[in-house]
């Protein structure tokens, strides 16, 4: 693997091992991302006995130049974006590791993880309560957006 | 009191030429010497402390705490920042309280337990730990954040265990220090650790000069931030700070001479204290007097709702919105058609109603007059104290000519000596229309306002001389009259400003809400 940065050599990795062992329910679209290391998509499925059991999501994962240094952009994409309190319509999400929390230690893998637990522990199916608003006035990238974690029971 | 009369007693008085001054001109120049850095004006005691002493001031801190308390230098650093650098408070809670607790609160792991007996605080990774020992060859680990085998004396970490090799930990504290901004508050690179980075390691992990630099730059003011016997000179691009042995409302001069009280970070503002300064900046700053104005001036149109302001004496008010153009009355907001042209008043409308809302409008006019008057006032001063530093320059000119003729050095210096007497008065009288401004009338007040205008007459005098011409012919009559002239303003400075701090004293002043 010579010739890559640290952070491709990285992604190398992880992506090696996602498309090896992938986690339950998850899979990485691995064409797409040979192609372009930096944009991953992830088909993921709703756990069985969930709110979302047979449901099919996309995560789209977009890397900069200095992950894992910095979070990656982590969003829902596609026709299906689940309906939850935490997850606004044009895909954004609100999981404190994402940002604030975010931890070189952490990976796609965790991520995933967490995300999947985020949707598996929801109650109610429902949209955030300011999802209009947000969705008209925020910015493209969810990362310039200040979350206010309030609520980490769902 | 009045004080031409006054002038003349004291022109009589001075008539042989005290060398008064010139003792006092001895006693400054020693302050000025950069050696003397403790300024014991007042008993007074405060240090100006460049960047370097701040730095070892800082070590100094921990050293003292250290011989007591007899654990590593950085970890009572990171105490001693918990606690703002209180020292007493840290040693309280450090022999009183619930010491895990105080380490937890604090973000360290304790380090009087045993390192064998310490396990991960949290785990890091959400892959298994097993995993990765089992595909590890001897003496080496993977490091969780590059996913490289790495030989284990590359890896390291806090005591709470978390082990990275040091080129990851290096980039992950250059990200904190050099985007984010952080110094004191990094914590440990593993997910949900929050074990803060010491000093020290970072200085071991972190080689780039220009990140180490950033770092001590960092911590160094949070040093002085929260510490509350130290404070940043607050002129521009001065890096000193100004560290008191206790917390008073007190001028303190930087090396850089710039004078602020210590308390608050403002220019020296007796004699009005801190809060009602704070509480007048803020009300200058913000829009408050803007909608005063509103409320006293205009009305909104009844039907459109924009703001109109009344330019004649006619109450027929007819919209200028073009969309609008809508007639009524200013006086009762009606509209206009009742009133007709053969009668003219608005008494159909409910007495009480009407009265009130007048008086709610002369309410706010009144108020915002009586803003207004004091605020000429205050920034009236303040321009004239702008353009008295001016006249620093041109005294100087002034005094090297006369030395050209017959006077010495020190024969000419009264006039520096003005300047800084007349500086000092219109910095006290600024502050006395901010302090006016929210006191209430009573016997006291009367007196402060009558101190008050004498020493704006006497300032207005001596400010006028000081732009006269000075010619060599009337020079030794012009220096007498000088010389009364800014004694009297000191005099009458002092007198008020003793008034004023007497009242604090005996709790005479009352304040508006």
């Amino acid at each position: 693997m010579a010739g890559l940065s640290p952070s491709e050599r990285r992604l190398q990795k992880e992506l090696m091992s996602l498309m090896k062992e992938p986690p339950p329910g998850m899979e990485v679209d691995s064409d797409k991302a040979e192609q372009n290391l930096n944009l991953w998509t992830i088909h993921m499925k709703g756990a069985e006995g969930t709110l979302y059991d047979g449901e099919e999501f996309q995560l789209q994962f977009k890397f900069g130049p200095k992950y894992p240094f910095d979070s990656p952009e982590v969003t829902f994409i596609g026709n299906n974006i689940p309906v939850h309190p935490h997850v606004y319509s044009n895909g954004h999400i609100c999981l404190s590791i994402l940002t604030d929390d975010w931890s070189p230690a952490l990976s796609v893998q965790s991520v995933c993880l967490s995300i999947v637990s985020m949707l598996s522990s929801c109650k109610e199916k429902k949209r955030p309560p300011d999802n209009t608003f947000y969705v008209k006035t925020c910015n493209k990238n969810p990362k310039k957006t200040k979350w206010w974690y309030h609520d980490d029971s769902v | 009191m009045d004080s031409d009369e006054d002038m003349e007693t004291f022109e009589v008085d001075s008539g042989n030429e005290s060398s008064s001054d010139d003792i006092g001109f001895n006693i400054e120049d020693q302050n000025q010497n950069p050696k003397d850095r403790q300024n014991d004006i007042e008993e007074f005691v405060f240090n100006v402390l460049s960047t370097e002493e701040i730095v070892q001031h800082m070590i100094d801190c921990i050293k003292e705490v250290n011989i007591i308390v007899e654990i590593p230098a950085t970890t009572t650093r990171i105490l001693l920042n918990h606690f703002k650098w209180d020292k007493e408070k840290l040693m309280e809670r450090y022999y009183d309280g619930d010491q895990e607790q105080l380490f937890a609160e604090a973000r360290v792991i304790n380090p009087l337990a045993s390192r064998s007996s310490q396990q991960p605080s949290t785990s890091s990774s959400m892959s298994s730990k097993a995993k990765v020992s089992r595909r590890c060859p001897p003496n080496s680990e993977e490091c969780e954040i590059c996913f490289t085998l790495i030989p284990s004396n590359l890896m390291t970490g806090l005591e709470c265990n978390h082990r990275f090799c040091t080129q990851c930990w290096c980039e992950y504290l250059t990200t904190k220090i050099m985007a984010e901004g952080m110094g004191q508050t990094i914590a440990c690179a593993a997910h949900g650790c929050n074990i803060l980075v010491d000093d020290a390691t970072v200085m071991r992990l972190v080689r780039d000069p220009k990140v180490r630099l950033k770092y001590q730059h960092l911590i160094t003011n949070s040093f002085v931030e929260c510490n509350r016997l130290l404070r940043w000179c607050p002129s521009p691009d001065c890096n000193n700070a100004v560290k008191v042995q206790h917390v008073e409302a007190h001028p303190v001069t930087c090396k850089c001479g710039h004078r602020f009280c210590f308390a608050c970070g403002e220019n020296w503002h007796d004699p009005v204290r801190c809060s009602l300064l704070k509480r007048w900046i803020k009300k200058c700053d913000d829009d408050s007097e803007t909608s005063n104005w509103i409320a006293a001036n205009t009305k909104e149109c009844p039907k459109c709702n924009v703001t109109i302001e009344k330019d004649g004496g006619c109450n027929h008010m007819v919209c200028k919105n073009q969309s609008c153009k809508t007639e009524f009355c200013w006086v009762c907001l009606g509209s206009w058609e009742p009133h007709g042209s053969s009668w003219y008043s608005c008494n159909r409308f409910n007495e009480e109603e009407a009265k009130e809302a007048r008086g709610a409008q002369e309410r706010s006019r009144a108020a915002l007059q009586r803003y207004l008057f004091y605020c000429n006032r205050y920034m009236n001063h303040m321009q004239s104290l702008k353009f008295e530093n001016k006249l620093y320059a041109s005294v100087k000119e002034k005094m090297e000519e006369m030395q050209h003729h017959c006077m010495s050095w020190i024969e000419v210096q009264f006039l520096k000596k003005a300047v800084d007497i007349l500086c000092q008065c219109r910095q006290t009288l600024m502050y006395t229309y901010v302090f006016a401004y929210y006191l209430r009338k009573n016997n006291q007040s009367t007196i402060f306002e009558d101190n008050q205008r004498d020493l704006e007459a006497a300032t207005e005098k001596l400010s006028e001389y000081l732009e006269r011409d000075i010619t060599n012919e009337n020079l030794a009559n012009i220096k007498q009259q000088v010389q009364d002239k800014y004694r009297y303003c000191d005099l009458r400075r002092k007198k008020l400003l003793e008034h004023v701090h007497e009242g604090y004293e005996k709790e005479s002043w009352e304040y508006m809400d």
